[in-house]
């Protein structure tokens, strides 16, 4: 699909922020707030916005114990569906955050995201390496999360610029 | 013995501090101000621009560099100035590295000034440039541009303002504090009378970058003007590198080391760090500027399109990080409208009167904050003017 320089700026500008305002945008980059409504729903209509959601640090919550891990697996690919098919059967699963098909020594990246190490474990020995296709899985546990879509969490920015100057 | 008279020299006595202070001095001491005050980028040097410079450290690398700065950088800097804007000037004997173009604007006014000369000003324009006339024995003749042109200079302003005793013409495009661009075919004539009274034009061109409807063109890119030109530009604003102190000039080799006999007296070279940090930023920074640009620009029309729906008439700049609404409906000037504002709502802007002739009427405000400063500032100043217009009825 052939994307114009509107619905580009559109994009990244609620990549940035989803929370802008049609009005906003639409004084941003020179269209009316009905087009750029417009293209926001054809966008969403045609999955190229797939969903709208917020960057939490959860670490701030007291006791707070989930544990997110990243898991490299290694899977026998299919004839006709190659990885799609075994792909397809790890993010069904709703612990499973993400799944990338990779280059490199190892064929898929699964990031689970689960209450506790244990339940993570149980969902790597029970469910993951079980599947036929899997070969082999290594989990490594994350320890902090320092930036996470381009958001950095630890920092907070402060504007140390004069308040005015020439 | 008594001290029984002053020691300041009368021509620094004459000189009257710069009228942002005092707004500087008010919006300190206040909490929860939303400023569009700020005449420098809200975004912070790359990350890989700041690593060199902490690497240049680690390695050692603490010494002066050559006057002119490290051939390394002038180098750099003559190929971006060639591929960016079309001029070329040779790195060993053309390009001069500075502390900011502030520096290079002082040894440019001095390299070129006699006692008596004229130097012509164009206003509204940045704080020091008449004060730095009169520091190097000229005399500031300004020009005030007005709203209606869009403050573009217009060529017969110009042609009037030439006497005898004209040396030189001081541009700023895009322009503080308007924000206004001059584009190819306004420089031509601009250029033309140049040429025809033998004049010298001295372009500060610092927010080249930020220009956002077409390219910059240098006014030392037009036939004949290389010769006649002495180029400003710098790192603090494209690069978002204000507090590195690091701009540069480009000039013709007599002028050139005319400026740096003075440079390397009154300054010795610019800071070694920021230097190995420029070069950094010309090798590997352009993809960071164009991306700040793009945010700039679309913070450009969204000032422009919101002051319009609230009231304030606003022309569209086409370059650098303010815009310069009117503010005459309100029937204040732009000094008891900042004051105002500043009070009442606690947006700091900058009065258009303190940019010299043609700025009253007018506020400055920069857009170099993020969209939710920016968002809030405009809810704020469209309750003050509600406010306003309740007053006058």
């Amino acid at each position: 699909m052939k994307l114009n320089e509107k619905e580009v700026e559109i994009l990244e500008i609620l990549q940035k922020d989803a929370r802008f305002e049609a009005t906003d945008i639409a004084k941003m980059i020179g269209l009316s707030e009905a087009e750029v409504a417009e293209t926001i729903r054809r966008l969403e209509e045609e999955k190229v916005i797939v969903h709208y959601a917020t960057l939490v640090d959860w670490a701030k919550m007291d006791n707070y114990t989930g544990v997110t891990a990243m898991i490299d697996v290694k899977v026998t690919p299919k004839r006709g569906v190659g990885f799609d098919e075994v792909a397809e059967r790890i993010y069904r699963f709703k612990e499973v955050s993400s799944v990338y098909l990779m280059s490199g020594v190892y064929d898929l990246s699964v990031t689970v995201e689960g209450k506790s190490m244990n339940e993570i474990a149980r969902f790597v020995s029970e469910k993951l390496s079980t599947l036929d296709s899997v070969v082999s899985t290594t989990t490594h546990f994350q320890l902090k999360k320092y930036k996470h879509d381009g958001m950095i969490y630890a920092s907070k920015r402060e504007d140390n610029r004069i308040v005015v100057s020439p | 013995m008594n001290i029984t008279k002053s020691y300041v020299a009368k021509s620094v006595e004459r000189m009257r501090p710069s009228g942002i202070r005092k707004f500087f001095d008010l919006a300190a001491t206040m909490e929860g101000v939303v400023s569009l005050g700020v005449g420098e980028p809200d975004f912070v040097t790359t990350w890989s621009v700041r690593e060199a410079a902490i690497n240049s450290l680690e390695r050692g690398f603490t010494s002066y560099t050559a006057n002119a700065g490290l051939i390394a950088l002038r180098t750099e800097i003559a190929r971006y100035m060639s591929e960016r804007f079309h001029v070329e000037y040779a790195p060993k004997e053309e390009i001069i590295v500075t502390v900011g173009a502030s520096q290079a604007l002082d040894i440019a006014m001095r390299a070129v000034t006699d006692p008596g000369d004229e130097i012509i000003v164009v206003e509204p324009c940045f704080v020091s440039y008449a004060p730095l006339v009169e520091l190097a024995g000229g005399r500031a003749v300004t020009i005030g541009t007005t709203g209606e042109t869009g403050f573009k200079l217009q060529p017969e302003q110009l042609e009037a303002a030439i006497t005898a005793k004209t040396k030189a013409v001081l541009l700023c495009y895009p322009n503080n504090p308007t924000g206004t661009q001059l584009e190819r075919e306004d420089l031509e004539l601009i250029a033309d009378i140049v040429r025809k009274h033998d004049l010298l034009v001295i372009a500060d061109e610092i927010y080249a970058e930020l220009a956002y409807d077409q390219p910059h063109t240098s006014i030392a890119a037009l036939d004949g003007m290389r010769e006649r030109t002495i180029l400003i530009n710098g790192f603090s604003k494209g690069f978002a590198m204000t507090g590195w102190r690091l701009g540069f000039t480009c000039a013709p080799k007599e002028i050139s080391s005319a400026m740096l006999k003075i440079h390397q007296y009154a300054m010795m070279c610019a800071s070694t760090p920021a230097q190995y940090a420029a070069i950094e930023a010309l090798q590997h920074g352009m993809g960071d500027v164009e991306s700040m640009k793009k945010d700039y620009r679309r913070r450009r029309n969204y000032m422009v399109q919101s002051f319009k729906e609230i009231g304030l008439d606003c022309h569209l700049p086409g370059g650098a990080f303010y815009v310069f609404p009117s503010i005459q409906s309100t029937g204040l000037t732009s000094e008891q409208f900042a004051e105002q504002l500043l009070l009442e709502e606690k947006v700091a802007v900058v009065p258009g009167s303190v940019f010299g002739e043609g700025g009253e009427g007018y506020i400055r405000c920069s857009y170099a904050s993020s969209m939710s400063q920016l968002q809030e500032a405009v809810k704020r100043i469209s309750r003050f003017l509600d406010k306003q217009k309740g007053r006058a009825i």
